[in-house]
């Protein structure tokens, strides 16, 4: 009896991508190594980028204001590349929560973000955060009272958002390295905010 | 009025499930053409949205993610002229054939 | 760009219509009233831009503050909660 081994046939749409890439690369059109050096830029953008703009933005109340007003140009003075990010940051107050979704598809932050986590492609997300934000928020842990307005951004068009967290009470004096490891990816989508461990 | 099956803003919806999903190479590979290709200005992520978009809408809610995307980067990618659709064909048997 | 005809505190009404081919506006933000928050800037017409076409001269981009009781009649978050698209000028009028 054969032992099939570990072999799996290619899906239909694994065989698509093998087709579609071996017929760019023999075309000259891309090569097999621009396609890995994309993969691995891509792998490496986590998150981190993200933070450090949080961080940074916590800690110099001028660089806040140059990052509320150009988000784009607040992240290149960092020496963060973001080609074709148009940025808006909107930030939390005790008084306003906000949130991002993207309705038509998944648009997202790729630049300071990396790619965006499964759940905010999806149709349950994509469909009742902008009608339902309160009770989506509550479903990851987020409770808010009717006294803070909650603003839900539709990432409909050229615009990418990130969500600026309030800084935690209990951080006074630390590192913006040490602050930044407080700024989740979720803070910076707007489902969660940043928490000090006891 | 015709609401288009991309289009779910405010539809009747479950919970949200939050796993994550480790993406695999393939994947990778697919958002990463789609990148090298919009930036040398060979298609736009709007003609790529467009090809999810008119897409049956039980393929739109039956494929994973990448999946759409793959297809829809091979419609755009014939129809944009980067490749035909007998290359394509030739191809895909060449590979499968190959195994 | 197309001359931009509306301001941040504009009162604007997007267009209830359903044409055919790739439209960013929501489904359902269409009819619905709100005011501009700002204009974006001026961009290349998505619209054109799936067909192929260079989607110029840019259209200008706002972004439109509704409030959530405005668009959803059963709308059980708090009365001061809003939701803002970003939504092109020619999908816009005066209400």
């Amino acid at each position: 009896m054969n032992d099939p081994g570990p072999y799996r046939p290619l899906t239909y749409f694994q065989l698509m991508e093998v087709s579609l890439r071996e017929l760019l690369v023999e075309k000259g059109i891309v090569s097999e190594a621009q396609i890995a050096e994309e993969v691995e830029a891509m792998r490496k953008r986590g998150y981190e980028r993200g933070a450090r703009v949080v961080a940074r933005a916590w800690t110099d109340p001028a660089y806040r204001q140059r990052l509320l007003a150009s988000g784009t140009k607040a992240c290149e003075e960092l020496g963060l590349e973001v080609p074709a990010l148009k940025l808006l940051v909107v930030e939390n107050t005790p008084q306003v929560h906000n949130a991002v979704v993207c309705t038509l598809c998944s648009c997202y932050p790729r630049m300071l973000l990396g790619i965006p986590p499964e759940w905010y492609k999806s149709r349950n997300y994509r469909s009742r955060m902008v009608r339902e934000p309160r009770a989506v928020l509550a479903e990851f842990g987020l409770q808010l009272p009717d006294s803070v307005i909650v603003r839900v951004h539709d990432s409909t068009a050229d615009m990418r958002y990130l969500v600026l967290p309030m800084r935690p009470a209990g951080t006074e004096g630390w590192s913006e390295e040490r602050l930044a490891s407080l700024v989740t990816r979720d803070c910076m989508i707007g489902v969660a905010v940043p928490t000090v461990a006891p | 009025m015709r609401r288009s099956h991309h289009d779910l803003g405010g539809q009747p919806a479950g919970l949200v499930e939050r796993h994550e999903h480790d993406y695999a190479d393939w994947e990778r590979r697919v958002d990463a053409m789609c990148v090298l290709l919009g930036a040398k200005r060979l298609l736009t992520v709007d003609e790529r949205r467009l090809a999810i978009e008119t897409m049956a809408p039980e393929d739109y809610d039956r494929l994973a993610y990448y999946e759409r995307w793959v297809v829809a980067l091979g419609q755009t990618m014939i129809q944009r002229g980067l490749v035909t659709t007998d290359e394509l064909k030739r191809k895909m048997v060449e590979v499968q054939r190959r195994g | 760009m197309a001359e931009a005809r509306f301001r941040p505190g504009d009162a604007v009404r997007v267009v209830e219509a359903y044409p055919l081919g790739h439209v960013r506006t929501p489904h359902y933000i269409r009819g619905k009233t709100g005011i501009v928050e700002r204009l974006c800037g001026a961009f290349p017409n998505p619209e054109e831009l799936a067909q192929m076409r260079d989607g110029l001269p840019p259209v200008p981009l706002y972004r439109v503050r509704f409030r959530q009781a405005d668009v959803w009649p059963d709308y059980r978050g708090a009365a001061g909660d809003v939701l803002e698209v970003e939504i092109y000028q020619h999908w816009l009028e005066k209400p």
